[in-house]
């Protein structure tokens, strides 16, 4: 085993017994990188010089308490200080912070080791990272099939071995969709229960950090990180935050699992369905309780979160003038056209296409027939999960109804947007969900999305475990760069 | 033919509040800073950056509430409003939309003596947005700077019904907020920085008519004469229009300050649209009801109480009191003078006589004036006892103004202590009466004159010194014996 290929807690472990060092683990990560990336195209920028020096600091202390000297990858989506981030846009392509993100200061302090940032869809708005302004990432287990996104250069890299974990943001499903589609760990926390301080927004209401791990453990380890409230997040919530891994390693006797009907129709792959079925058999043979419930609402998360979104997205990326920061179009003759010039160049197709969608429906006239609805059908999704939670410890259902599909293959907005179906409720309710493979179909991963109470990631990591430890499909690796 | 009409008037008034840091950062509030020295990454609108809602701000909006006898929400929310414009860096502001802080509340106005009820719709919360600076004119102006040291600066926006009917109403409004605002310690309403604005919403409509004219909104009233002045020039227009037989367009106009005219800005076709939507990134605002009430019992003093006391307990005119409670600075300095000099009708006689004449004179507020209270009582009471004469006492009291000196010390600098000694003005009126005996035989005639005459006489050669009542009774006394 090379050093790259383990997990964050196997990584730990040899940091801890002093069998490696983080320049080691450090090297060997930005080896696979340089490796591995040409073809996986994961990362934007690569942070070696800075990352081998801050493991060189790391060694000579010698003291390797929590995650420190792990390296880790960052989506581009969240600000570092002196390290430009450029959410995969044109308009932010030569964009330097001079902050942290909130997450970043709390990495910071823990002492892992970053080493790049990650290609992502542009603002974060996209199934299959392939509406990067830069170029797509590719699939590891198939590089001619999209990684998922937005998240997908933060999937990629994990699924190859790039690195041990990444951040992501899920405003949609744009970690654990991704997760599935790389055949990997994604956890979207509860929502205000990681800051969002320095994340660049796309919808604020639904934005949530989250972590891609290869397996629960790295999860849980990772939450303890970043999880908890943030004062300068007024959305963070004031909860405690529980030791994540005290979750691990419990068996799920009595546990109530409900997986609802809507979820398994004959929009989603028959191979995806009978996969999660199969989990839930395993589940009931390990002791839990297993019944199909419905969450009727559902089916109409996806036209509201068209609404509620786009709609965030339009306020939030006004701001985005080439004045300040970013992108500027020189050669305009006076300051309207260098606003417009700008943002023409700035933004690809379907970042114009939702913030016209969003400024429609926030427009006079159209607000109470298109917004107001979409708030209140979010109000039913929230009841709806609620309802089934007052008899239910967790939801069980695909994370995505189809495997990862070609790059280039679906160029219809709408059928990308079908993408989300499933996971996008969880967002429009605020809820925590994971997704963790639970089988293969063809050679690709396939994804189970674990729904919990809101603030209960802890059981949802519990029942994740649980399941893991019956299964190998974590231990699978790509065969990426296998010579 | 205004005799025919009636002029409708609403207004909205943005005052900014007294806070040391702004509303959603930590930057300062204060005035006249080198451009762009008093800005942060959340102020300007940086990516990723998160407002944090400053209590001070609620604090101080509930205090306006209360003085001005409106209801305070027990739960309220902020609202995004957008518009792109260079003073916004964010292309929107936070602002407060269908549940504002304060709503139903009033304020009493006196015209000529008559007493009106301004009925005040609701008070809300915003940010200020930046100042841009052009070269001359907006329209020709080669290029623009941007100062965002204001953007972010709190402000409550305060919107009275369509309750005004003249001008002088509502310049009269307008004094009486601004004493409140000051009375409540809320605001330092300096128009003239622009921390006091107003805009006035005007139309017209036949007497006989119930339904409201069309009107129109003035932008850029920075003073009370100008708020007047433009208020008379656009009902006027108004008027005319109507008596032409025209129709008078729904639209935003600005006051031209030096034609002395309204101008159209942009029509009702051209208005923004907003599009308001509830402010993602803030949670709602409860408001507890003990700590409306808390500070509700901490009220300072304010306006119509000022008044009340000054007329009912200190007998002064309604006239007078208006005047001594316009600022807290005159109330104080009053209420100061009259506790070291006891009678407050010879206090506010000073005040507003020689005190406000020379303030006038200066253009400067009572906080700037050298003369202290405490002088003034000082001086009042060198007037009683005999020490001064009435006459004297004014160029003492401009010393005083000028110097900021006390009495006590230009009195003996300047040798102004009046002379009521017998054996010193005996001579000197001798010397008068001999030097003049065509004026003595005319006094003996019966010309009263003659008398004023030695008094001028003697108080020349005493550099009006001379205790004018014991001059007079030595004259008296000496035309008389010779007679």
């Amino acid at each position: 085993m090379e050093l790259f290929e383990l997990t964050l807690h196997e990584l730990r472990e040899l940091l801890e017994q002093k069998q490696a060092s983080s320049t080691e683990i450090t090297t060997s990560v930005l080896n696979r990188i340089d490796h591995v990336d040409k073809e996986l195209k994961a990362f934007i920028t690569i942070n070696d010089a800075a990352a081998l020096a801050q493991a060189a600091q790391i060694d000579a202390r010698a003291e390797y308490p929590g995650i420190t000297g792990v390296p880790y990858a960052l989506k581009d989506i969240f600000c570092t200080r002196g390290l430009r981030t450029t959410c995969s846009s044109r308009i932010l392509e030569n964009f330097v912070p001079v902050y942290d993100a909130h997450v970043v200061q709390k990495l910071n302090k823990a002492n892992s080791v970053l080493v790049g940032k990650l290609n992502m869809d542009e603002f974060a708005m996209g199934s299959a990272t392939e509406n990067s302004a830069f170029f797509p990432t590719h699939n590891p287990w198939d590089l001619q099939r999209v990684p998922g996104g937005s998240s997908g250069g933060s999937a990629a890299a994990v699924a190859a071995c790039e690195v041990p974990f990444t951040l992501g943001t899920d405003t949609g499903g744009s970690i654990r969709q991704p997760a599935s589609f790389c055949g990997i760990v994604g956890l979207k926390p509860t929502y205000g229960r990681v800051s969002r301080w320095g994340v660049i927004a796309f919808a604020s209401s639904l934005d949530q950090v989250g972590a891609f791990t290869r397996d629960v453990e790295d999860c849980a380890l990772v939450m303890n990180i970043i999880a908890g409230h943030d004062p300068m997040d007024s959305t963070s919530v004031k909860v405690e935050v529980p030791d994540y891994t005290s979750f691990l390693n419990r068996d799920v006797k009595g546990l109530k699992i409900a997986y609802p009907r809507e979820y398994f129709d004959e929009g989603v792959d028959s191979e995806i369905k009978a996969a999660v079925l199969r989990a839930l058999k395993q589940y009931e043979s390990m002791g839990a309780i297993v019944e199909e419930i419905s969450l009727p609402h559902s089916k109409y998360a996806l036209p509201a979160y068209y609404l509620v979104a786009p709609a965030e997205a339009s306020a939030n990326l006004a701001r985005f003038d080439g004045v300040r920061y970013g992108y500027r179009d020189f050669q305009a003759e006076n300051v309207v056209d260098m606003f417009s010039n700008s943002r023409a160049v700035g933004f690809g197709d379907e970042v114009k296409r939702r913030i016209m969608i969003g400024t429609y429906a926030l427009s006079s006239g159209y607000y109470d027939a298109y917004y107001l609805k979409a708030l209140k059908v979010r109000r039913l999704i929230y009841q709806d999960f609620e309802t089934v939670f007052k008899k239910f410890d967790i939801i069980v259902s695909p994370t995505t109804p189809t495997t990862a599909f070609k790059l280039g293959e679906v160029s219809d907005p709408l059928t990308l947007y079908m993408n989300d179906i499933l996971t996008v409720p969880v967002n429009m309710a605020g809820l925590p969900g994971i997704s963790i493979p639970c089988g293969f179909h063809a050679g690709l991963p396939l994804g189970m999305q674990i729904i919990g109470r809101a603030f209960d990631e802890g059981t949802i990591i519990q029942a994740a475990h649980a399941f893991e430890q019956q299964n190998d499909y974590h231990t699978m690796r790509p065969a990426l760069g296998v010579k | 033919m205004s005799r025919d009409y009636e002029i409708v008037i609403g207004l909205e008034v943005h005052a900014e509040l007294k806070t040391a840091t702004k509303i959603f950062c930590s930057c300062s509030t204060a005035f006249g800073a080198e451009p762009n020295t008093q800005v942060c990454p959340v102020c300007s609108g940086f990516p990723g950056m998160l407002p944090v809602l400053n209590k001070k701000v609620v604090e101080l909006a509930i205090r306006t509430g209360i003085a001005l006898n409106s209801q305070i929400a027990e739960y309220c929310c902020f609202d995004r409003k957008n518009y792109f414009y260079p003073d916004s860096p964010k292309a929107y502001q936070i602002s407060q939309y269908a549940l504002p802080i304060c709503f139903k509340g009033y304020l009493d106005i006196d015209v000529d003596g008559k007493k009106k009820r301004i009925g005040i719709t609701r008070a809300h919360m915003e940010e200020d947005a930046g100042k841009l600076v052009h070269q001359g004119d907006i329209t020709t102006t080669p290029f623009s700077l941007v100062d965002l040291n204001r953007c972010g600066v709190p402000l409550l926006e305060i919107v009275s019904e369509p309750d005004m009917r003249s001008a002088q109403e509502a310049r009269a409004y307008m004094e009486k907020l601004r004493s409140i605002l000051l009375f409540a310690g809320v605001s330092d309403c300096k128009m003239q920085e622009g921390s006091l604005r107003c805009d006035a919403n005007v139309s017209v409509r036949p007497f006989n008519q119930s339904g409201f004219g069309t009107r129109t909104e003035i932008k850029n009233l920075n003073s009370f004469r100008a708020l007047e002045k433009a208020i008379e020039y656009e009902a006027q227009r108004q008027m005319d229009m109507l008596e032409d037989g025209e129709k008078v367009i729904q639209e935003t106009r600005t006051w031209d300050e030096e034609k002395q005219v309204t101008k159209s800005m942009r029509s009702k076709e051209e208005a923004h649209d907003y599009r308001y939507f509830p402010e993602p990134d803030l949670t709602p605002i409860k408001i507890e009801p003990a700590w409306v009430e808390e500070m509700r019992q901490d009220m300072p003093e304010l306006p119509d109480q000022a008044q009340a006391r000054l007329t009912h307990d200190m007998g002064l005119s309604d006239y007078d009191a208006a005047l001594l409670t316009l600022t807290p600075g005159n109330m104080a300095f009053f209420d100061e003078c009259v506790s070291q000099y006891g009678d407050a009708k010879t206090v506010a006689n000073w005040m507003m006589g020689e005190l406000y004449r020379l303030l006038n004179q200066e253009n400067i507020e009572i906080e700037e004036c050298l003369i202290k209270p405490a002088h003034l009582a000082a001086m009042l009471k060198l007037i009683d006892d005999g020490t001064i004469s009435g006459k004297i006492a004014k160029t003492v009291f401009e010393d005083m103004f000028s110097s900021g000196k006390t009495p006590d010390a230009i009195v003996k600098e300047k040798g102004l202590i009046q002379v009521s000694d017998e054996a010193a003005l005996i001579p000197i009126i001798d010397e008068i009466i001999s030097a003049n005996p065509k004026v003595v035989e005319d006094y003996r005639n019966g010309k009263e004159k003659a008398a004023g005459f030695f008094v001028g006489q003697v108080m020349k050669a005493t550099r009006g010194k001379a205790n004018p009542a014991i001059v007079n009774e030595l004259l008296k006394e000496k035309l008389g014996r010779e007679n």
